[in-house]
């Protein structure tokens, strides 16, 4: 049984993480994602399962938080925006090294610098290219609606665990921000710290009781050992393209042009693609889901079929790379995409398709 | 009689607690850390709540105590051991949970963490090493740098007018309400060391009772990074450091001295 409610992308995220029987939450204010906390802070979820929520003193401080609970077993999540995940990446670095699983949410505005409080797709580059030091990857998640807010919030939680790695939720000023209907998930118990003990025993810091100690670093000072490590780190990211790659297509199956867009881009695509439908261009709409792992293989087949490709997105040509990438030059690739906080409409969108791929 | 059989276990008057492992201390011969460790561990194991105790190592030459400490550990960025121990100790509210930290990562890069952390009254234990340098990258100027001292980033002697006073970190955080206990001890003489085993323990026995955060300061000695053999360092330390950081209890029981 779920409950429907009229909610904001950023509210329906942070119910949705007392739902999803988390442990923790440590946040520092940045608009547009100050609902994330201030939800948290009136709900009180301490009072409803134990879930501790801390106002840190910074956005270094509140990843750092994760860091130490996540080293105990817990399920922890961190939201901020886009300086404030600046702040945050060696952190999020850090947990890739020591195998952390953890929850990020990114409610991107533009940038760079200060840049604008308004929404963006500016931080496709960070989220899925690095972003902090060292040879790791993210898993990206992204919501292109308020009811994929809440749910990606617990798949989040299970990738996190499932490969002991940091989860990044990547969303922005425009999901984050508007009211939608969402079916709310029942609330899951949180583990009592028995069941944590019994789960992540084998490697979480909870007190050596009745066994070894257990030692969470990132850090290897004998070079074979830290390349074994990252080693490790790399095998769980090919893991992750074959098992957990997730991708949506819209009316491909007969298109002759193709637009990529993800978030709310693709939100707005989808529209683009109605009204080029009723001109009679047959466009099809392709949905990465998850950033990282990228669905290439779709993109490689669909290079096949269609004319041309149009990587929509809030920002002046990030994503658009990763498309090119995956079609091997095939077909033409163009992008299209507003930034400073703009929106595109679709129209601009359609516009576009026609100007830089029909010709 | 042979060293070997001085060492059997029959034979020893003294011994290192067993929640030290058998890991060689990659510290510098004299360095004053290993004998930070032992205490530490001594309490630990003395209140026999090793299996409740989990520990943050710092980044700085003790960013590998938990090669050394036979206990849970998880080992934090540079600066950020408080907020980590924070969240365990806000998730766990029934384990010990306590930081490790050098100078410049409790009093420099972390300043911030260090002192909201103790604003706040987490019931954890802060183990403040204040070497007055950076040991682990060979000898740079730190906030607790003296008036004149020589480092590497501070060759002809650290110039106040540029560089301010070295910071008393330790009596900033002590007017603090969350705060309930502060001690600056030493540990580089028997009689020391056990006044410093006695901060330690009141320290962790606070979190039992959980009244908040305590800070205990051990000022001890770089040997390496100040250039001196370990004999001198430790004159040099009861001479100049000393006077500047004096020992001694600075908040029993929520209450300055
Ligand atoms: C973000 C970051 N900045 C700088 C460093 C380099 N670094 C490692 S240890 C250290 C200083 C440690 O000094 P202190 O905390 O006094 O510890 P000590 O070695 O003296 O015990 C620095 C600057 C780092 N590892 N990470
Ligand atoms: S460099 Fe200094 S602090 Fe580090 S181990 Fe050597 S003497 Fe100790
Ligand atoms: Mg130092």
């Amino acid at each position: 049984m779920s409950e429907l409610k009229l909610m904001k992308g950023n509210e329906a995220l942070a119910e949705a993480t007392i739902r999803a029987g988390a442990d923790a939450y440590f946040g520092y204010p940045i608009t547009p994602q100050t609902e994330i906390i201030e939800y948290l802070m009136t709900e009180q979820p301490e009072k409803r399962t134990g879930m501790v929520v801390l106002q840190a003193e910074s956005e270094l401080a509140a990843i750092n938080m994760v860091y130490g609970a996540a080293s105990t077993g817990k399920k922890v999540m961190t939201s901020s925006s886009s300086p404030g995940i600046s702040l945050k990446l060696e952190g999020i670095s850090y947990m890739a090294g020591a195998e952390l699983p953890g929850v990020i949410v990114n409610v991107v505005r533009g940038g760079p610098g200060l840049g604008t409080i308004q929404p963006s797709q500016a931080d496709y580059f960070q989220s899925v290219k690095g972003g902090g030091h060292g040879d790791y990857k993210l898993y990206v998640l992204a919501p292109s609606s308020v009811q994929e807010m809440s749910d990606f919030v617990e798949d989040a939680f299970d990738i996190a665990f499932k490969y002991r790695a940091p989860v990044l939720i990547l969303s922005d000023g425009l999901i984050g921000q508007m009211m939608e209907k969402v079916y709310l998930k029942d609330q899951k118990p949180r583990l009592t710290n028995e069941e944590v003990i019994e789960k992540y025993g084998d490697w979480a810091v909870t007190g050596k009781k009745g066994r070894e100690r257990n030692i969470i670093t990132s850090l290897d000072l004998q070079s074979e050992k830290m390349e074994a490590r990252v080693r490790r780190l790399m095998k769980k990211y090919e893991k992750m393209e074959k098992e957990d790659m997730r991708f949506e297509k819209t009316l491909c199956d007969d298109a002759d042009y193709l637009i990529v867009a993800y978030g709310s881009s693709a939100r707005i695509s989808q529209k683009a693609v109605e009204l080029g439908r009723k001109k009679g261009i047959k466009i099809g709409l392709l949905r990465p889901i998850t950033l990282f792992p990228y669905p290439k293989q779709p993109l490689f087949e669909l290079a096949n079929q269609v004319k041309g490709i149009l990587s929509v997105e809030l920002n002046a040509g990030q994503m658009v790379e990763d498309v090119r990438l995956a079609v091997e030059h095939k077909i033409p690739v163009a992008h299209f995409g507003r930034t400073g906080g703009i929106i595109h409409t679709p129209e601009e969108i359609l516009e576009a398709l026609e100007q830089k791929i029909i010709k | 009689m042979e060293v070997l059989d001085i060492i059997k276990p029959e034979n020893q008057v003294f011994c290192k607690t067993k929640l030290m492992t058998d890991c060689p201390l990659s510290y510098c011969p004299g360095c004053g850390h290993g004998t930070a460790h032992n205490l530490t561990m001594e309490v630990i194991d003395e209140m026999g709540i090793s299996e409740d105790t989990i520990g943050v190592a710092p980044v700085g030459c003790s960013v590998l105590a938990y090669d050394f400490m036979n206990i849970d550990m998880t080992q934090a960025a540079h600066g950020r051991a408080p907020a980590v121990a924070t969240a365990i100790a806000r998730t766990w509210p029934e384990k010990y949970v306590f930081t490790y930290q050098g100078d410049g990562d409790l009093a420099a890069i972390g300043t911030a963490e260090t002192i909201h952390a103790c604003n706040r009254g987490e019931n954890i234990v802060i183990i403040f090493v204040n070497n007055g340098i950076y040991g682990m990258t060979g000898g740079q100027m730190a906030p607790t740098t003296l008036e004149g001292m020589k480092s590497s980033t501070s060759p002809y002697g650290r110039d106040i007018e540029t560089m301010g006073a070295p910071l008393k970190i330790t009596e900033l955080i002590a007017n603090l309400p969350g705060v309930n206990f502060v001690s600056r001890q030493s540990v580089h003489t028997h009689k020391h060391a056990r006044k410093a085993k006695k901060a330690i323990r009141k320290a962790f026995e606070n979190i039992k009772m959980k009244k908040g955060l305590s800070f205990v300061e051990i000022v001890s000695n770089c040997n390496s990074g100040w250039k001196m053999t370990p004999l001198e360092s430790n004159i040099w330390m009861e001479k100049n450091m000393f006077p500047y950081f004096p020992l001694g209890d600075i908040k029993v029981d929520g209450k300055l001295k």
